[in-house]
Protein backbone atom coordinates (compact mmCIF):
# COMPACT_ATOMS: atom_id res chain seq x y z
CA UNK A 1 0.00 0.00 0.00
CA UNK A 2 2.67 2.45 1.01
CA UNK A 3 4.45 1.99 -2.26
CA UNK A 4 1.68 3.71 -4.24
CA UNK A 5 3.84 5.62 -6.72
CA UNK A 6 1.46 8.56 -6.91
CA UNK A 7 2.18 9.50 -3.33
CA UNK A 8 5.26 10.59 -1.51
CA UNK A 9 5.65 10.14 2.26
CA UNK A 10 7.15 12.97 4.30
CA UNK A 11 8.69 11.85 7.58
CA UNK A 12 10.42 13.61 10.43
CA UNK A 13 11.78 11.79 13.47
CA UNK A 14 12.13 12.73 17.11
CA UNK A 15 14.78 10.61 18.75
CA UNK A 16 15.31 10.49 22.49
CA UNK A 17 18.72 9.29 23.61
CA UNK A 18 19.38 8.45 27.24
CA UNK A 19 22.75 9.87 28.25
CA UNK A 20 25.44 7.67 29.78
CA UNK A 21 26.00 9.84 32.81
CA UNK A 22 26.70 8.36 36.21
CA UNK A 23 24.17 10.56 38.00
CA UNK A 24 20.83 12.10 37.04
CA UNK A 25 20.42 15.44 35.26
CA UNK A 26 19.48 17.57 38.24
CA UNK A 27 20.32 15.51 41.33
CA UNK A 28 22.97 13.06 42.52
CA UNK A 29 20.92 9.89 42.20
CA UNK A 30 22.40 7.04 40.21
CA UNK A 31 21.15 6.42 36.68
CA UNK A 32 21.81 2.69 36.82
CA UNK A 33 19.26 0.53 35.04
CA UNK A 34 17.35 -2.36 36.57
CA UNK A 35 17.84 -1.54 40.23
CA UNK A 36 15.23 -2.20 42.91
CA UNK A 37 12.18 0.07 42.34
CA UNK A 38 12.38 3.49 43.95
CA UNK A 39 15.89 2.93 45.25
CA UNK A 40 17.64 5.65 43.17
CA UNK A 41 15.55 8.52 44.40
CA UNK A 42 15.93 11.68 46.45
CA UNK A 43 13.80 14.71 47.33
CA UNK A 44 14.74 16.40 44.01
CA UNK A 45 13.63 13.65 41.63
CA UNK A 46 10.67 12.75 43.83
CA UNK A 47 9.47 16.32 43.37
CA UNK A 48 9.23 17.02 47.08
CA UNK A 49 8.57 20.64 48.03
CA UNK A 50 11.40 23.09 48.56
CA UNK A 51 14.11 21.37 46.54
CA UNK A 52 16.27 22.91 43.84
CA UNK A 53 17.73 21.20 40.77
CA UNK A 54 21.45 21.58 39.96
CA UNK A 55 22.57 20.78 36.42
CA UNK A 56 24.96 17.90 35.83
CA UNK A 57 27.97 19.22 33.89
CA UNK A 58 28.23 16.10 31.75
CA UNK A 59 24.73 16.58 30.39
CA UNK A 60 25.95 19.77 28.75
CA UNK A 61 29.22 18.16 27.63
CA UNK A 62 27.35 15.27 26.01
CA UNK A 63 24.76 17.37 24.20
CA UNK A 64 27.55 19.61 22.91
CA UNK A 65 29.38 16.59 21.55
CA UNK A 66 26.23 15.54 19.73
CA UNK A 67 25.58 19.06 18.48
CA UNK A 68 29.07 19.45 17.09
CA UNK A 69 29.06 15.98 15.58
CA UNK A 70 25.88 16.83 13.69
CA UNK A 71 27.08 20.26 12.50
CA UNK A 72 24.66 22.22 14.67
CA UNK A 73 24.94 25.82 15.70
CA UNK A 74 25.61 25.97 19.44
CA UNK A 75 23.60 28.62 21.23
CA UNK A 76 25.76 31.00 23.20
CA UNK A 77 22.99 31.13 25.76
CA UNK A 78 20.31 28.54 26.34
CA UNK A 79 17.70 28.10 29.02
CA UNK A 80 15.52 25.36 30.43
CA UNK A 81 11.74 25.33 30.39
CA UNK A 82 9.01 23.56 32.27
CA UNK A 83 6.68 21.38 30.26
CA UNK A 84 3.57 20.94 32.35
CA UNK A 85 1.40 17.85 32.35
CA UNK A 86 -0.03 15.44 34.86
CA UNK A 87 0.97 11.84 34.93
CA UNK A 88 1.75 9.67 37.96
CA UNK A 89 5.30 8.91 36.81
CA UNK A 90 6.09 12.64 36.73
CA UNK A 91 5.93 13.59 40.41
CA UNK A 92 6.76 17.27 39.93
CA UNK A 93 3.88 17.81 37.50
CA UNK A 94 6.33 19.16 34.93
CA UNK A 95 9.26 17.90 32.95
CA UNK A 96 12.36 20.06 32.80
CA UNK A 97 13.15 20.44 29.13
CA UNK A 98 14.21 23.15 26.71
CA UNK A 99 11.74 24.99 24.57
CA UNK A 100 12.46 28.42 23.20
CA UNK A 101 16.22 28.54 23.44
CA UNK A 102 17.56 25.00 22.85
CA UNK A 103 21.29 24.47 23.01
CA UNK A 104 21.75 23.09 19.46
CA UNK A 105 19.96 24.07 16.26
CA UNK A 106 20.26 23.76 12.51
CA UNK A 107 22.54 20.77 11.91
CA UNK A 108 22.51 17.76 9.65
CA UNK A 109 23.62 14.17 9.29
CA UNK A 110 24.36 12.33 6.09
CA UNK A 111 22.78 9.01 5.23
CA UNK A 112 23.65 6.77 2.33
CA UNK A 113 20.45 5.80 0.54
CA UNK A 114 20.02 2.42 -1.11
CA UNK A 115 21.05 3.76 -4.48
CA UNK A 116 24.39 4.60 -2.84
CA UNK A 117 23.75 8.33 -2.96
CA UNK A 118 24.52 10.51 0.03
CA UNK A 119 21.62 12.54 1.36
CA UNK A 120 21.70 15.26 3.98
CA UNK A 121 18.98 15.06 6.62
CA UNK A 122 18.47 18.30 8.51
CA UNK A 123 18.52 18.42 12.30
CA UNK A 124 16.08 21.06 13.50
CA UNK A 125 17.26 21.05 17.08
CA UNK A 126 18.82 19.01 19.85
CA UNK A 127 17.91 19.82 23.41
CA UNK A 128 18.45 18.55 26.95
CA UNK A 129 15.66 17.22 29.11
CA UNK A 130 14.90 14.76 31.88
CA UNK A 131 13.18 11.41 31.64
CA UNK A 132 9.99 10.51 33.49
CA UNK A 133 9.57 7.50 35.77
CA UNK A 134 8.08 4.19 34.80
CA UNK A 135 4.42 3.22 35.08
CA UNK A 136 3.42 -0.39 35.11
CA UNK A 137 -0.13 -1.01 33.92
CA UNK A 138 -0.02 -4.78 33.66
CA UNK A 139 -2.06 -5.34 36.75
CA UNK A 140 -5.84 -5.38 36.60
CA UNK A 141 -6.71 -2.60 38.92
CA UNK A 142 -3.95 -0.19 39.75
CA UNK A 143 -0.95 1.42 38.14
CA UNK A 144 2.43 0.99 39.83
CA UNK A 145 5.05 3.70 39.68
CA UNK A 146 8.84 3.42 39.89
CA UNK A 147 10.59 6.78 40.06
CA UNK A 148 14.15 5.48 39.47
CA UNK A 149 14.25 6.71 35.88
CA UNK A 150 12.82 10.09 36.80
CA UNK A 151 15.42 12.77 36.12
CA UNK A 152 17.72 10.59 34.05
CA UNK A 153 19.15 12.89 31.37
CA UNK A 154 18.00 12.65 27.77
CA UNK A 155 18.72 14.53 24.64
CA UNK A 156 15.98 14.92 22.10
CA UNK A 157 17.09 15.07 18.48
CA UNK A 158 14.47 16.47 16.13
CA UNK A 159 14.94 15.99 12.40
CA UNK A 160 13.59 18.13 9.60
CA UNK A 161 10.82 16.50 7.54
CA UNK A 162 13.49 15.44 5.05
CA UNK A 163 12.90 11.70 5.08
CA UNK A 164 11.02 10.34 2.09
CA UNK A 165 10.59 6.65 2.87
CA UNK A 166 10.46 4.29 5.85
CA UNK A 167 13.85 3.00 4.70
CA UNK A 168 15.36 6.46 4.91
CA UNK A 169 13.87 6.86 8.38
CA UNK A 170 15.50 3.59 9.39
CA UNK A 171 18.85 4.69 7.94
CA UNK A 172 18.61 8.02 9.74
CA UNK A 173 17.87 6.35 13.05
CA UNK A 174 20.72 3.96 12.46
CA UNK A 175 23.03 6.89 11.77
CA UNK A 176 21.96 8.61 14.98
CA UNK A 177 22.62 5.42 16.88
CA UNK A 178 26.05 5.10 15.29
CA UNK A 179 26.92 8.69 16.21
CA UNK A 180 25.77 8.54 19.84
CA UNK A 181 27.62 5.29 20.41
CA UNK A 182 30.77 6.62 18.72
CA UNK A 183 30.55 9.68 20.95
CA UNK A 184 30.10 7.43 23.96
CA UNK A 185 27.14 9.46 25.18
CA UNK A 186 24.41 6.78 24.88
CA UNK A 187 24.51 3.00 24.63
CA UNK A 188 22.06 3.07 21.72
CA UNK A 189 20.05 0.13 23.01
CA UNK A 190 16.52 0.49 21.62
CA UNK A 191 15.15 -2.60 23.32
CA UNK A 192 16.12 -1.30 26.77
CA UNK A 193 14.76 2.12 25.89
CA UNK A 194 18.06 4.02 25.82
CA UNK A 195 17.09 5.14 22.33
CA UNK A 196 13.45 5.92 21.58
CA UNK A 197 11.82 7.13 18.46
CA UNK A 198 8.61 8.92 17.51
CA UNK A 199 7.74 9.85 13.94
CA UNK A 200 5.75 12.60 12.28
CA UNK A 201 4.26 11.26 9.08
CA UNK A 202 2.27 12.73 6.24
CA UNK A 203 1.77 11.88 2.59
CA UNK A 204 1.27 14.06 -0.45
CA UNK A 205 0.81 13.60 -4.17
CA UNK A 206 4.07 13.55 -6.08
CA UNK A 207 5.01 17.02 -7.34
CA UNK A 208 2.96 18.63 -4.57
CA UNK A 209 5.14 21.07 -2.64
CA UNK A 210 2.94 21.61 0.39
CA UNK A 211 2.90 19.11 3.23
CA UNK A 212 -0.18 17.03 3.97
CA UNK A 213 -1.79 16.77 7.39
CA UNK A 214 0.53 14.81 9.65
CA UNK A 215 0.05 12.27 12.36
CA UNK A 216 2.48 11.37 15.11
CA UNK A 217 3.35 7.71 15.60
CA UNK A 218 4.81 6.89 18.98
CA UNK A 219 6.39 3.84 20.51
CA UNK A 220 8.72 2.86 17.64
CA UNK A 221 10.95 1.15 20.10
CA UNK A 222 12.96 -1.22 17.97
CA UNK A 223 14.72 -0.87 14.67
CA UNK A 224 12.38 -3.47 13.20
CA UNK A 225 9.27 -1.54 14.21
CA UNK A 226 10.33 1.74 12.70
CA UNK A 227 10.00 0.69 9.09
CA UNK A 228 7.00 -1.52 9.72
CA UNK A 229 5.05 1.11 11.63
CA UNK A 230 5.83 3.77 9.05
CA UNK A 231 4.79 1.49 6.16
CA UNK A 232 1.56 0.85 7.98
CA UNK A 233 0.78 4.49 8.69
CA UNK A 234 1.70 5.67 5.19
CA UNK A 235 -0.55 2.96 3.74
CA UNK A 236 -3.39 3.98 6.03
CA UNK A 237 -3.10 7.64 5.05
CA UNK A 238 -2.95 6.91 1.31
CA UNK A 239 -5.98 4.64 1.57
CA UNK A 240 -7.94 7.40 3.34
CA UNK A 241 -6.99 9.99 0.73
CA UNK A 242 -7.87 7.62 -2.10
CA UNK A 243 -11.34 7.26 -0.59
CA UNK A 244 -11.63 11.01 -0.61
CA UNK A 245 -11.35 11.28 3.16
CA UNK A 246 -9.29 13.67 5.22
CA UNK A 247 -6.39 12.84 7.50
CA UNK A 248 -7.08 13.75 11.10
CA UNK A 249 -4.11 15.22 12.95
CA UNK A 250 -3.69 12.83 15.85
CA UNK A 251 -1.25 10.80 17.87
CA UNK A 252 -1.08 7.07 17.25
CA UNK A 253 0.56 4.41 19.32
CA UNK A 254 2.31 1.59 17.47
CA UNK A 255 1.12 -1.78 18.70
CA UNK A 256 3.90 -4.16 17.70
CA UNK A 257 2.00 -7.29 18.66
CA UNK A 258 -1.00 -6.48 16.46
CA UNK A 259 1.01 -4.68 13.78
CA UNK A 260 -1.28 -1.66 13.86
CA UNK A 261 -1.10 1.98 14.94
CA UNK A 262 -3.90 2.78 17.37
CA UNK A 263 -5.10 6.35 17.96
CA UNK A 264 -4.42 7.47 21.51
CA UNK A 265 -7.57 8.53 23.23
CA UNK A 266 -6.70 12.05 24.13
CA UNK A 267 -8.34 15.32 24.87
CA UNK A 268 -7.08 18.13 22.71
CA UNK A 269 -6.12 20.19 25.70
CA UNK A 270 -3.68 17.53 26.82
CA UNK A 271 -1.27 19.05 24.31
CA UNK A 272 -1.34 22.40 26.03
CA UNK A 273 1.92 22.07 27.92
CA UNK A 274 2.07 25.70 29.05
CA UNK A 275 5.83 25.92 28.67
CA UNK A 276 7.56 28.64 30.61
CA UNK A 277 11.21 29.32 31.53
CA UNK A 278 12.43 27.17 34.42
CA UNK A 279 13.18 29.69 37.15
CA UNK A 280 15.20 27.22 39.25
CA UNK A 281 17.97 26.73 36.69
CA UNK A 282 20.21 29.52 35.50
CA UNK A 283 21.07 29.90 31.80
CA UNK A 284 23.80 27.80 30.25
CA UNK A 285 26.39 29.93 28.47
CA UNK A 286 28.69 28.18 26.03
CA UNK A 287 31.70 30.18 24.88
CA UNK A 288 34.12 29.57 22.05
CA UNK A 289 36.74 28.03 24.35
CA UNK A 290 34.36 25.37 25.55
CA UNK A 291 33.24 24.56 22.02
CA UNK A 292 36.86 24.35 20.80
CA UNK A 293 37.79 22.07 23.66
CA UNK A 294 34.98 19.66 22.86
CA UNK A 295 35.59 19.84 19.14
CA UNK A 296 39.20 18.74 19.53
CA UNK A 297 38.16 15.89 21.82
CA UNK A 298 35.65 14.44 19.34
CA UNK A 299 36.54 11.01 18.00
CA UNK A 300 36.90 10.34 14.32
CA UNK A 301 33.46 9.65 12.85
CA UNK A 302 32.36 6.44 11.20
CA UNK A 303 32.06 8.05 7.78
CA UNK A 304 35.51 9.67 8.08
CA UNK A 305 36.97 6.41 9.28
CA UNK A 306 35.25 4.56 6.49
CA UNK A 307 36.70 6.90 3.88
CA UNK A 308 40.16 6.76 5.47
CA UNK A 309 40.17 2.95 5.45
CA UNK A 310 39.57 3.05 1.71
CA UNK A 311 41.93 5.92 0.88
CA UNK A 312 44.81 5.29 3.27
CA UNK A 313 44.64 1.57 4.03
CA UNK A 314 43.55 0.55 0.55
CA UNK A 315 40.72 -1.61 1.90
CA UNK A 316 37.68 -2.44 -0.24
CA UNK A 317 34.48 -0.49 0.51
CA UNK A 318 32.91 -3.70 1.80
CA UNK A 319 35.61 -4.13 4.44
CA UNK A 320 35.48 -0.46 5.42
CA UNK A 321 31.73 -0.66 5.98
CA UNK A 322 31.85 -3.74 8.16
CA UNK A 323 34.84 -2.60 10.20
CA UNK A 324 33.44 0.87 10.97
CA UNK A 325 29.82 -0.14 11.63
CA UNK A 326 30.47 -0.35 15.36
CA UNK A 327 33.06 1.72 17.14
CA UNK A 328 34.48 -1.09 19.30
CA UNK A 329 35.23 -3.17 16.20
CA UNK A 330 36.91 -0.29 14.39
CA UNK A 331 38.93 0.49 17.52
CA UNK A 332 39.94 -3.15 17.77
CA UNK A 333 40.97 -3.32 14.14
CA UNK A 334 43.07 -0.19 14.48
CA UNK A 335 44.78 -1.49 17.57
CA UNK A 336 45.59 -4.65 15.59
CA UNK A 337 47.15 -2.80 12.69
CA UNK A 338 49.15 -0.61 15.07
CA UNK A 339 50.85 -3.79 16.27
CA UNK A 340 51.63 -5.16 12.83
CA UNK A 341 55.33 -5.40 12.02
CA UNK A 342 54.91 -4.92 8.30
CA UNK A 343 52.63 -2.02 7.54
CA UNK A 344 51.34 -2.05 4.00
CA UNK A 345 48.07 -2.55 2.11
CA UNK A 346 48.70 -6.29 1.89
CA UNK A 347 49.08 -6.84 5.63
CA UNK A 348 46.19 -4.47 6.39
CA UNK A 349 43.99 -6.54 4.13
CA UNK A 350 45.06 -9.73 5.90
CA UNK A 351 44.23 -8.11 9.24
CA UNK A 352 40.90 -6.95 7.86
CA UNK A 353 40.00 -10.43 6.58
CA UNK A 354 40.82 -12.04 9.87
CA UNK A 355 38.94 -9.42 11.86
CA UNK A 356 35.84 -9.62 9.68
CA UNK A 357 35.68 -13.38 9.46
CA UNK A 358 37.19 -14.93 12.58
CA UNK A 359 36.77 -12.20 15.19
CA UNK A 360 33.21 -11.37 14.16
CA UNK A 361 32.32 -15.05 13.85
CA UNK A 362 33.32 -15.75 17.44
CA UNK A 363 31.70 -12.54 18.68
CA UNK A 364 28.41 -13.49 17.01
CA UNK A 365 28.52 -17.14 18.03
CA UNK A 366 29.16 -16.29 21.64
CA UNK A 367 26.84 -13.28 21.74
CA UNK A 368 29.59 -11.13 23.18
CA UNK A 369 30.84 -7.67 22.29
CA UNK A 370 34.17 -6.98 20.64
CA UNK A 371 35.26 -5.36 23.90
CA UNK A 372 34.78 -8.72 25.59
CA UNK A 373 36.62 -10.68 22.90
CA UNK A 374 39.12 -13.02 24.61
CA UNK A 375 42.03 -12.30 22.25
CA UNK A 376 43.34 -8.76 22.66
CA UNK A 377 44.43 -6.81 19.60
CA UNK A 378 48.12 -7.12 20.39
CA UNK A 379 48.04 -10.92 20.64
CA UNK A 380 45.90 -11.07 17.52
CA UNK A 381 48.37 -8.86 15.65
CA UNK A 382 51.24 -11.18 16.68
CA UNK A 383 49.42 -14.03 15.00
CA UNK A 384 49.01 -12.02 11.82
CA UNK A 385 52.70 -11.13 11.98
CA UNK A 386 53.45 -14.86 11.96
CA UNK A 387 51.34 -15.31 8.83
CA UNK A 388 52.99 -12.35 7.15
CA UNK A 389 56.56 -13.49 7.88
CA UNK A 390 55.75 -16.99 6.70
CA UNK A 391 56.15 -18.75 10.06
CA UNK A 392 52.67 -20.22 9.74
CA UNK A 393 50.22 -20.62 6.89
CA UNK A 394 46.74 -19.18 6.99
CA UNK A 395 45.41 -22.68 7.50
CA UNK A 396 47.60 -23.34 10.52
CA UNK A 397 46.75 -19.87 11.81
CA UNK A 398 43.15 -21.03 12.16
CA UNK A 399 44.27 -23.71 14.62
CA UNK A 400 46.47 -21.24 16.45
CA UNK A 401 43.53 -18.82 16.62
CA UNK A 402 41.25 -21.49 18.12
CA UNK A 403 43.91 -22.26 20.72
CA UNK A 404 44.32 -18.57 21.55
CA UNK A 405 40.58 -18.29 22.27
CA UNK A 406 40.91 -20.64 25.22
CA UNK A 407 44.45 -19.96 26.44
CA UNK A 408 46.28 -16.84 27.45
CA UNK A 409 49.36 -17.89 25.53
CA UNK A 410 50.87 -15.88 22.72
CA UNK A 411 50.69 -17.29 19.18
CA UNK A 412 54.44 -17.88 19.04
CA UNK A 413 54.37 -20.06 22.15
CA UNK A 414 51.42 -22.03 20.75
CA UNK A 415 53.15 -22.55 17.42
CA UNK A 416 56.32 -23.79 19.12
CA UNK A 417 54.55 -25.97 21.66
CA UNK A 418 52.44 -27.67 19.02
CA UNK A 419 55.22 -27.80 16.45
CA UNK A 420 53.15 -25.85 13.98
CA UNK A 421 56.00 -23.87 12.46
CA UNK A 422 55.59 -23.74 8.74
CA UNK A 423 58.17 -25.52 6.66
CA UNK A 424 59.62 -23.10 4.15
CA UNK A 425 62.72 -25.10 3.37
CA UNK A 426 62.56 -25.91 -0.33
CA UNK A 427 64.69 -29.06 -0.19
CA UNK A 428 62.58 -30.65 2.57
CA UNK A 429 59.44 -29.92 0.58
CA UNK A 430 61.09 -31.15 -2.61
CA UNK A 431 61.93 -34.45 -0.91
CA UNK A 432 58.37 -34.92 0.15
CA UNK A 433 57.10 -34.12 -3.33
CA UNK A 434 59.52 -36.57 -4.93
CA UNK A 435 58.19 -39.32 -2.68
CA UNK A 436 54.61 -38.45 -3.57
CA UNK A 437 55.33 -38.40 -7.29
CA UNK A 438 56.85 -41.90 -7.05
CA UNK A 439 54.04 -43.21 -4.87
CA UNK A 440 51.28 -41.91 -7.14
CA UNK A 441 52.86 -42.64 -10.50
CA UNK A 442 49.50 -43.54 -11.99
CA UNK A 443 47.91 -40.25 -11.01
CA UNK A 444 50.91 -38.36 -12.33
CA UNK A 445 50.39 -40.03 -15.69
CA UNK A 446 46.72 -39.03 -15.60
CA UNK A 447 47.77 -35.43 -14.99
CA UNK A 448 50.20 -35.51 -17.87
CA UNK A 449 47.39 -36.91 -19.96
CA UNK A 450 45.42 -33.71 -19.29
CA UNK A 451 43.52 -34.44 -16.07
CA UNK A 452 44.14 -31.09 -14.34
CA UNK A 453 42.20 -32.01 -11.19
CA UNK A 454 44.91 -34.40 -10.11
CA UNK A 455 47.16 -31.43 -9.28
CA UNK A 456 45.03 -30.61 -6.26
CA UNK A 457 45.18 -34.22 -5.13
CA UNK A 458 48.98 -34.22 -5.28
CA UNK A 459 49.16 -30.98 -3.29
CA UNK A 460 46.82 -32.48 -0.71
CA UNK A 461 48.88 -35.63 -0.36
CA UNK A 462 52.09 -33.62 0.02
CA UNK A 463 50.48 -31.48 2.74
CA UNK A 464 49.25 -34.62 4.48
CA UNK A 465 52.76 -36.08 4.56
CA UNK A 466 54.07 -32.78 5.89
CA UNK A 467 51.30 -32.66 8.55
CA UNK A 468 49.87 -29.50 7.04
CA UNK A 469 52.97 -27.51 7.87
CA UNK A 470 54.48 -27.07 4.43
CA UNK A 471 54.26 -23.59 2.99
CA UNK A 472 51.49 -24.10 0.43
CA UNK A 473 52.81 -21.64 -2.12
CA UNK A 474 56.22 -23.35 -2.14
CA UNK A 475 54.52 -26.75 -2.51
CA UNK A 476 52.54 -25.41 -5.46
CA UNK A 477 55.57 -23.91 -7.06
CA UNK A 478 57.82 -26.98 -6.78
CA UNK A 479 55.10 -29.39 -7.77
CA UNK A 480 54.28 -27.34 -10.83
CA UNK A 481 57.95 -27.19 -11.85
CA UNK A 482 58.41 -30.95 -11.40
CA UNK A 483 55.31 -31.84 -13.40
CA UNK A 484 56.24 -29.48 -16.18
CA UNK A 485 59.68 -31.07 -16.28
CA UNK A 486 58.06 -34.50 -16.69
CA UNK A 487 55.82 -33.17 -19.45
CA UNK A 488 58.81 -31.94 -21.45
CA UNK A 489 60.60 -35.23 -21.03
CA UNK A 490 57.58 -37.16 -22.31
CA UNK B 1 -8.41 39.97 25.40
CA UNK B 2 -10.71 39.15 28.26
CA UNK B 3 -10.78 35.81 30.06
CA UNK B 4 -14.02 33.89 29.57
CA UNK B 5 -15.62 31.11 31.57
CA UNK B 6 -14.42 28.76 28.84
CA UNK B 7 -10.82 29.75 29.52
CA UNK B 8 -11.27 29.08 33.19
CA UNK B 9 -12.74 25.67 32.43
CA UNK B 10 -9.81 24.89 30.14
CA UNK B 11 -7.23 25.88 32.74
CA UNK B 12 -9.13 23.98 35.41
CA UNK B 13 -9.14 20.86 33.24
CA UNK B 14 -5.38 21.16 32.67
CA UNK B 15 -4.86 21.50 36.40
CA UNK B 16 -7.25 18.60 37.05
CA UNK B 17 -9.46 20.83 39.18
CA UNK B 18 -13.25 20.98 39.37
CA UNK B 19 -15.20 24.09 40.24
CA UNK B 20 -18.81 25.01 40.79
CA UNK B 21 -20.44 27.52 38.45
CA UNK B 22 -20.20 30.26 41.06
CA UNK B 23 -16.51 29.61 41.48
CA UNK B 24 -15.95 29.72 37.75
CA UNK B 25 -17.69 33.09 37.54
CA UNK B 26 -15.67 34.38 40.44
CA UNK B 27 -12.35 33.22 38.97
CA UNK B 28 -13.20 34.65 35.59
CA UNK B 29 -13.73 38.01 37.21
CA UNK B 30 -10.58 37.75 39.31
CA UNK B 31 -8.37 36.63 36.44
CA UNK B 32 -9.62 39.57 34.36
CA UNK B 33 -8.76 41.91 37.18
CA UNK B 34 -5.24 40.54 37.32
CA UNK B 35 -4.80 40.81 33.57
CA UNK B 36 -6.11 44.37 33.62
CA UNK B 37 -3.55 45.21 36.22
CA UNK B 38 -0.79 43.63 34.15
CA UNK B 39 -2.08 45.52 31.09
CA UNK B 40 -0.70 48.60 32.75
CA UNK B 41 2.81 47.32 32.08
CA UNK B 42 2.16 47.68 28.39
CA UNK B 43 2.45 51.40 28.83
CA UNK B 44 6.19 50.92 29.17
CA UNK B 45 8.25 51.08 26.02
CA UNK B 46 10.07 47.72 25.81
CA UNK B 47 11.11 48.07 22.18
CA UNK B 48 14.81 47.49 22.84
CA UNK B 49 14.57 45.31 25.91
CA UNK B 50 15.39 41.60 25.75
CA UNK B 51 12.78 39.31 27.32
CA UNK B 52 13.83 38.42 30.84
CA UNK B 53 13.76 34.77 31.84
CA UNK B 54 15.85 34.97 35.00
CA UNK B 55 16.10 37.76 37.51
CA UNK B 56 19.51 36.90 38.88
CA UNK B 57 22.48 37.41 36.63
CA UNK B 58 24.05 34.04 37.12
CA UNK B 59 24.89 31.38 34.60
CA UNK B 60 26.64 28.01 34.38
CA UNK B 61 26.04 26.60 37.83
CA UNK B 62 27.02 22.97 37.45
CA UNK B 63 27.52 19.87 39.51
CA UNK B 64 30.11 17.20 38.89
CA UNK B 65 28.73 13.94 37.50
CA UNK B 66 29.10 11.86 40.67
CA UNK B 67 26.38 9.55 41.93
CA UNK B 68 25.51 9.36 45.62
CA UNK B 69 22.84 7.44 47.38
CA UNK B 70 19.70 9.35 48.29
CA UNK B 71 16.67 7.96 50.06
CA UNK B 72 15.95 4.30 50.66
CA UNK B 73 12.80 2.88 49.05
CA UNK B 74 11.25 2.76 52.53
CA UNK B 75 11.94 6.44 53.12
CA UNK B 76 10.73 7.34 49.64
CA UNK B 77 7.49 5.45 50.14
CA UNK B 78 6.73 6.43 53.69
CA UNK B 79 4.28 9.19 52.78
CA UNK B 80 2.67 7.28 49.92
CA UNK B 81 -1.09 6.85 50.42
CA UNK B 82 -0.85 3.47 48.76
CA UNK B 83 1.90 1.07 47.78
CA UNK B 84 2.59 -2.44 46.54
CA UNK B 85 5.93 -3.85 47.57
CA UNK B 86 8.46 -1.16 46.57
CA UNK B 87 6.15 0.62 44.12
CA UNK B 88 3.93 3.65 44.52
CA UNK B 89 0.38 2.52 43.77
CA UNK B 90 -1.99 4.90 41.98
CA UNK B 91 -5.41 4.55 40.35
CA UNK B 92 -5.16 2.97 36.92
CA UNK B 93 -4.09 5.41 34.23
CA UNK B 94 -3.80 4.76 30.54
CA UNK B 95 -3.50 7.19 27.73
CA UNK B 96 -2.05 10.55 27.01
CA UNK B 97 1.20 11.69 28.50
CA UNK B 98 3.92 14.05 27.47
CA UNK B 99 7.01 13.03 25.59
Amino acid sequence: MSSNPQYEPVIGLEVHAQLLTESKAFCRCSTSFGDEPNSNVCPVCLGLPGVLPVLNMNVVEFVLRMGLATHCTIAERSIFARKNYFYPDLPKGYQISQYEEPICTGGFVEIETESGKKKKIGITRIHMEEDAGKSIHDLDVDTLVDVNRCGVPLIEIVSEPDLRSPREAYLFLHKIRQIVTYLDICDGNMEEGSLRCDANVSVRRKMETRFGTKTEVKNLNSFRFVEKALEYEIGRQIALLEEGQKIVQETLLWDAAQGVAVPMRSKEEAHDYRYFPEPDLVPVMVGKDWIDKIRTSLPEFPSERHDRYIAKLGLPKYDAEILTAEKPLADYFEAVIRHLKVKNAETWKIASNWTMTEVLRVVNERHITVTGFPVGPERFAEMINLIVDGTISGKIAKDVFEEMLTSQEGPKAIVEKKGLVQVNDASTIENAIDNILTKYEGQVREFLGGKQKVFGFLVGETMKVMKGRANPSIVNEILKKKLEGKKERD
Amino acid sequence: MAVTVNDVEHIAALAKLEFSNEEKEKFTHQLNQILNYVEKLKELDTENVEPLSHVIELSNRFREDKAESGLTPEEALQNAPSRTEKFFKVPKVIGEKGS
